[in-house]
């Protein structure tokens, strides 16, 4: 008797610490990747790293400012390719259709939400980069609109799926076409959610690396307009880290950190967006 | 307020007889001699599919009066109800088959968001839009594209719907922030506001507390001067309360359509008095 209940207690309580355990590492990983960054990245995170131009090799100080502007601009060209078709898709899907068609829609967005980034960045050297025979931010931006759409498909979906039926009843039945009632009731009624899943997509986009190796490749430089290549922040991580000069790592440590503060904020951000929704639409 | 029927009023002659087969008799399909009728339905069969919802449905609907339709769960009463304003095509593969005439227009070929703003609608659930109380209000003069003073017709469908006091210092708040009660009564504004010759109800007050549910029936004696009146409710008390009209529903087909205190003191067929008395099934 009384051993069998030692027993228990001390099963259940080695259980606990298991999964006690893996909870913290789970954190522990964020926190530690954090901390060294902003350990190694915080001490060269500068003024001058923000606003400069890379340096030659050999010269001291600079910065990435190019890659900064560069990553934003990819990120832009990217948004206004891939949002309108995702979101207008996933209302699609969530408002529109029958059974078969959207059901291989989603088949297919999920099939090439798994698509490895690479193979993303030969697809846009492919149709953008080898026709246009040049680097350029316009190829990075498709590659990375290409990602968004079934990431930003999807979640649109979820979210206007998650709106009343009743609602879409009301507007109906006050005499409002269906266009009218998903566009002033059905959308406003999801948007915050929506808006949470695009932020939440251009954070995961805007830290891939492997799909602008040969799409807007790298530019110590400026690039004027969207049709030069361009420097990015993964990009030029990648390159710094592999080099084999100190200066450069520590550059790479610094635009690491940067491009962290990016997706955190974005990801906080989203949170935030999605908590005061969730409150107001409560009453 | 409140025009019960004096059933002492009525003559003999209008109580029909039970009839074999479950068919009506004239008489009944028509009962309305004081009124015209604003809606006429004729051998209304529906379809969810393969599925037969509605059985030859034959009624028609006296203006600028409260009919309710009762009957057990799943008896149809509520389809039959999301027929008139052709609620149904929201349901993928809902088939209705025969007919339904408002003002003598078929109501199956008419363009359906001038039908339903013709006749409006009041859910089980109060679904108010996630926007202010005004602009839920002004939505259906929004989509419907109203020229004119929406603040006016704002106010005046809020007070038909009683629940001006209760808002005019806080319309442009959430509607989300009004009580269940309140935020039923402003769905009845909501349809209002549009001018609707016809109003249905599908059981309005399944939600609400006693004292709420009592403040939406008051509201539809005041709104019977209006327009035209169709409740589907659980509860035969309310119909009791509220109705002129009754109709019966049972397993798709409708049993007895009759002014209330007939249907509830002399219903014509045995189920209705066994549903009435509580000895159903």
């Amino acid at each position: 008797m009384r051993h069998s209940r030692i027993w228990r207690k001390t099963v259940n309580n080695v259980m606990l610490g298991l999964t006690g355990v893996c909870a913290v590492a789970t954190v522990s990983v964020l926190f530690f990747i954090l901390g060294y960054l902003v350990y190694n990245g915080g001490r060269y995170l500068s003024w001058a790293f923000l606003t400069r131009l890379p340096v030659p090799v050999g010269e001291t100080g600079g910065g990435m400012a190019n890659a900064i502007v560069g990553s934003g601009k990819i990120l832009l060209i990217a948004a206004a390719l891939g949002l309108p078709v995702g979101f207008l898709g996933g209302v699609y899907l969530a408002e529109f259709g029958g059974r078969t068609f959207p059901f291989l829609v989603r088949y297919t967005a999920d099939l090439l939400n798994g698509v490895p980034s690479i193979v993303m960045g030969i697809f846009a050297y492919a149709v953008v980069v080898k026709p246009m025979r040049s680097f350029s931010a316009l190829a990075g931006g498709f590659a990375l609109g290409v990602m968004l759409v079934p990431i930003v498909l999807r979640s649109t979906e979820e979210f206007l799926r998650a709106v009343p039926t009743s609602l879409r009843e009301g507007a109906l039945a006050l005499g409002a076409k269906k266009w009218r009632s998903i566009a002033t009731v059905v959308i406003p009624a999801a948007y915050k959610g929506i808006a949470t899943g695009i932020l939440l997509s251009l954070a995961r986009v805007a830290g891939e690396t492997a799909p602008l190796i040969f799409t807007s490749f790298g530019n110590p430089y400026w690039s004027r307009g969207f049709n030069e290549p361009t420097s990015s922040l993964p990009v030029m991580i990648y390159t710094y880290a592999l080099s084999a000069y100190d200066d450069w790592h520590r550059q790479a440590w610094a635009a690491g950190l940067v491009l962290l503060a990016f997706v955190l904020v974005a990801n906080v951000g989203a949170k935030l967006i999605l908590s005061r929704g969730m409150s107001s639409a409560r009453g | 307020m409140a025009s019960i029927m004096n059933p002492t009023s009525m003559p003999e002659a209008s109580v029909p007889d039970r009839t074999e087969e479950g068919k009506l008799p004239e008489s009944e399909v028509e009962p309305m001699a004081d009124s015209q009728p604003k809606m006429k339905v004729s051998e209304l069969d529906f379809y969810y599919g393969a599925r037969q919802a509605l059985f030859g449905i034959s009624l028609a609907i006296p203006e600028k009066k409260i009919t309710a339709l009762i009957g057990p769960s799943g008896c149809g009463k509520s389809t039959f109800l999301r027929t008139l304003n052709r609620m149904y095509e929201t349901v993928r593969h809902a088939r209705a088959d025969g007919d339904i005439q408002l003002d003598g227009q078929s109501v199956l070929g008419m363009d359906v968001a001038r039908l339903r703003r013709r006749v409006g609608m009041v859910f089980q659930k109060s679904n108010p839009f996630p926007k202010t109380i005004y602009e839920n209000v002004a939505y259906g003069l929004r989509v419907n594209g109203w020229k004119g003073r929406l603040n006016d017709v704002v106010e005046l469908s809020l007070k038909r719907a009683a629940l001006w006091e209760e808002v005019k210092d806080s319309l442009h708040k959430s509607a989300y922030a009004l009580s269940g009660g309140q935020q039923q009564r402003l769905c009845i504004a909501r349809a209002l506001a549009v001018d609707p010759e016809v109003l249905l109800l599908d059981e309005p007050c399944s939600a609400l507390d006693p004292i709420a549910t009592a403040k939406i029936e008051e509201l539809l004696f005041a709104l019977k001067d209006l327009c035209t009146i169709v409740i589907v409710t659980h509860n035969m008390q309310q119909a009791a309360r509220v109705a002129d009209y009754t109709g019966f529903f049972l397993l798709g087909k409708l049993i007895e359509f009759n002014e209330t205190p007939i249907i509830f003191k002399r219903p014509a067929k045995k189920e209705t008095e066994d549903y009435i008395t509580g000895r159903f099934g």
